[in-house]
């Protein structure tokens, strides 16, 4: 791409990647939440590969370390969930953090939790899918 | 009552899209176009007029939300759309390239 | 409250996200622990099916507000129990065949995630308690499937893959459609409290409209004719563990099932309703039939016998249907919907042995064309005489489980004077003693002209085909009142007892 781009794409990224996150933890407060900022970072992260990287082996690690950090933050979303089969009221989803006064940023339990892992997760399952395409189309060129 | 014809319209127009076209990607489009409609209508179903978006704030004394259980799942619904979709466009794709076309019509080895 | 029931789902998907991380660690990692989970939900299964509470489980505590239930429910009557353990026990037998079996492919790893991931669907499906949930974990089963119908990557099963996933989308797309019919209608989502409401409504032509859109969607998910299109072709390409678990459990979890489900637990169904659901059924049973005789590939004839006998689950179910409506003798129905779950079961048990031995057929000499195999009888006999017993049950010669379950539909068919229908059920029974007659001699008896030097198969593929031999004549046993009432009564009564349902999920 021209320098014109990648500079330009260099100046928006941050903000995009801020306004992702912004998203995500006021998930709880306003709309939004954890797959709208998700999707957001995602695409923070497919404008620098659109303008920057071509080489097919970065995209294939960056690729591994996407799908490696899906499951994570899935398995991270269980255990918070399963950790509510044992305290208070001992039910699968328990929200067992106290839930704060309502329209403050630390507040309502566990759902801000959830909210940033599922926004990891989207980031990185719609990072791994673009990934995907895009790596299987450099390998037929 | 109009716009929950509309959308159903638009689901038909979805429907006549996967029977007449044959480009794949036309088909999966197709497909999005159908799913979209009944997005339109589950958030028409919970919507009330005069209704706020539905967020606990002090500001408004006895509000009338609209019912945020359509617009949840809509949410959820749109998740499993981005999977669906991007399942096929992987197919479509690997098709492309095992038979280089995207017509269906040549596309059929299977039969009977 | 018992916290065992989200364990069902919670353990088959931490599994599927784990096996991609520790996989990469170490490549036999996914397959010991993939078998070790599923006998671990297997256990569990047994045990609940042989308990006899039922109970509902909220998850995240939501407690219902003046009897009206918020929050999801996960709910576990004798109905959702039977199933459970036909997907847990198929599940084991299947993962363990495919340790050997999928040698040959590259990317293993993926292949158990997503075997998890498909339980996992499943098993949500048939515990859930409100209709959207249940799409959600359709969707997730369903999503798994199509990628391991395509995991072959070859031109058939991407062909196959495509086709399965435009009727699959097709199907949700009608399904979310009627959820949100129902919601339009009733306010809430969840089953028993729709169920509740539908019961002080009258019939409109709305409801009848969103039953039709129900029946469309989850029997194209059942593949009952005429919805069937996709169905030869997808378990025929899919790898053959896959359309083990595709042709015995996945098209009865999410079609048979939620039809099922619906129809006894939340409408109140009508006459109309059941002679259309009677009629599919027999068109399946008979056109499947017809279909599979002239098949010339032994998994796409396996796949066309698939509809057939989810033909004969749905009459049984009809028959039960018609007469409940009508307001006939209860016993002839409760004897109509026992073969029908009796059936169930056996056609998981006898399809899936038929489909890992085709798997163990394709696995030593590479095709699946009868005009080129034969005469493998001598060489491979495990896989031949299993087979041979899969086939006698599946076409219902005594002493197979196959012949029980079939005659207790076709008596409960002449008892509710429905003869026409009993006659089309003897008749079909014998197309399929043809078409397996045919399949038996030119795969494993004739003149072996291409493939003298075949071996048998690895133990751990013998090995499930064996157990499920076995459990194809054990399951005989079930003809017998005592085991029945152990078995299947707890399903039947749920079934035909709508306030039990409902009663579980409200209690007062």
């Amino acid at each position: 791409m021209s320098l014109i781009v990648k500079k330009v794409a260099q100046l928006i990224t941050v903000f995009i990647f801020l306004y992702g996150i912004y998203i995500i933890v006021h998930g709880h407060l306003t709309p939004g939440g954890g797959f709208a900022g998700g999707a957001i970072l995602a695409g923070a992260y497919i404008l620098q590969i659109l303008a920057f990287g071509r080489d097919p082996l970065h995209l294939k690690k960056k690729e591994t370390g996407a799908s490696i950090s899906e499951s994570i933050s899935i398995l991270t979303v269980l255990i918070l969930a399963v950790v509510g089969l044992f305290i208070g009221t001992k039910v699968f989803f328990n929200n067992y953090l106290p839930s704060g006064k309502i329209g403050e940023l630390v507040s309502a339990g566990t759902i801000p939790l959830y909210n940033i892992l599922i926004g990891i997760e989207v980031a990185a399952a719609l990072l791994t899918i673009f990934l995907a395409l895009i790596i299987y189309k450099e390998e037929i060129e | 009552m109009m716009v929950y014809i509309l959308s159903f319209i638009l689901f038909l127009v979805g429907l006549y899209g996967i029977i007449t076209r044959r480009n794949l990607i036309k088909i999966v489009i197709s497909l999005s176009i159908m799913e979209f409609s009944i997005f339109i209508l589950l958030v028409l179903i919970g919507y009330i007029d005069g209704g706020i978006a539905p967020i606990i704030t002090d500001q408004v004394i006895n509000p009338t939300y609209v019912d945020p259980l359509p617009q949840a799942m809509v949410l959820t619904a749109i998740v499993i759309g981005l999977a669906t979709t991007a399942m096929l466009m992987a197919i479509a794709i690997r098709l492309y390239r095992k038979y280089g076309t995207f017509d269906i019509r040549e596309i059929k080895n299977l039969k009977g | 409250m018992n916290s065992l029931i989200p364990l069902f789902i919670i353990i088959p998907l931490a599994t599927a996200f784990v096996i991609p991380i520790i996989g990469k660690l170490t490549s036999s990692f996914a397959k010991i622990i993939t078998p070790a989970i599923l006998l671990i939900l297997c256990y569990f299964s047994i045990s609940f099916l042989l308990s006899s509470n039922q109970e509902s489980y909220i998850v995240g505590g939501w407690q219902a507000i003046n009897d009206i239930p918020i929050g999801i429910y996960l709910v576990l009557d004798g109905f959702s129990k039977l199933i459970l353990c036909i997907i847990s026990i198929l599940g084991f037998l299947v993962s363990i065949y495919a340790i050997t079996y999928i040698k040959e492919y590259t990317s293993k790893n993926n292949f158990y995630a997503l075997f998890c991931l498909m339980v996992a669907g499943m098993n949500g499906v048939v515990l859930s308690g409100d209709i959207f949930n249940l799409f959600v974990f359709l969707e997730i089963s369903v999503i798994a499937s199509y990628a391991l119908v395509a995991f072959g990557v070859g031109k058939k099963e991407l062909e196959a893959s495509f086709k399965y996933q435009v009727l699959g989308n097709i199907a949700s797309f009608l399904i979310l459609f009627s959820v949100a019919l129902l919601y339009w209608q009733t306010k809430t989502l969840n089953i028993a409290d729709i169920s509740n409401i539908l019961k002080t409504h009258d019939s409109t032509a709305f409801l009848t409209f969103t039953q039709i859109l129900l029946i469309t969607g989850f029997g194209l998910k059942a593949a009952i004719i005429p919805f069937h299109a996709w169905l030869p072709d997808a378990h025929s390409s899919a790898p053959s563990p896959v359309s083990a678990m595709l042709s015995g459990v996945l098209i009865k979890a999410i079609g048979v099932y939620v039809i099922i489900r619906l129809f006894f637990n939340m409408f109140v169904f009508t006459y109309d309703i059941a002679v259309t659901i009677t009629v599919l059924g027999a068109l399946s049973m008979i056109i499947g039939a017809l279909l599979a005789i002239n098949q010339k590939d032994i998994k796409r004839l396996l796949a066309y016998s698939s509809i057939s006998q989810i033909g004969y689950i749905i009459i049984g179910f009809g028959i039960g249907m018609m007469i409940l409506s009508k307001g006939g003798k209860q016993s002839i129905a409760v004897l109509a919907i026992a073969g029908s779950l009796f059936h169930m079961i056996n056609h998981s048990v006898f399809k899936g042995l038929l489909f890992l031995g085709a798997g163990a057929v394709e696995y030593r000499t590479n095709t699946r064309d009868m005009g080129q195999l034969g005469g493998l009888s001598e060489n491979m006999p495990i896989t031949s005489t299993t087979t041979l017993g899969a086939s006698m049950a599946i076409s219902g010669i005594p002493p197979f489980n196959g012949f029980f379950s079939k005659l207790i539909i076709i008596i409960a068919a002449v008892q509710a004077n429905l003869y026409v229908l009993a006659a089309l059920a003897v008749i079909v029974s014998i197309i399929t003693l043809v078409y397996f007659l045919k399949y038996q001699k030119s795969v494993f008896y004739g003149e072996n002209r291409n493939f003298k030097k075949v071996k048998e198969v690895p133990f751990a593929m013998s090995f499930s085909m064996i157990i499920l031999a076995i459990l194809c004549l054990g399951l005989s046993l079930i003809a017998i009142p005592s085991v029945r009432e152990i078995v299947l009564d707890q399903a039947v009564n749920s079934l035909i007892d709508m306030d039990k349902y409902i009663n579980l999920v409200i209690q007062h």
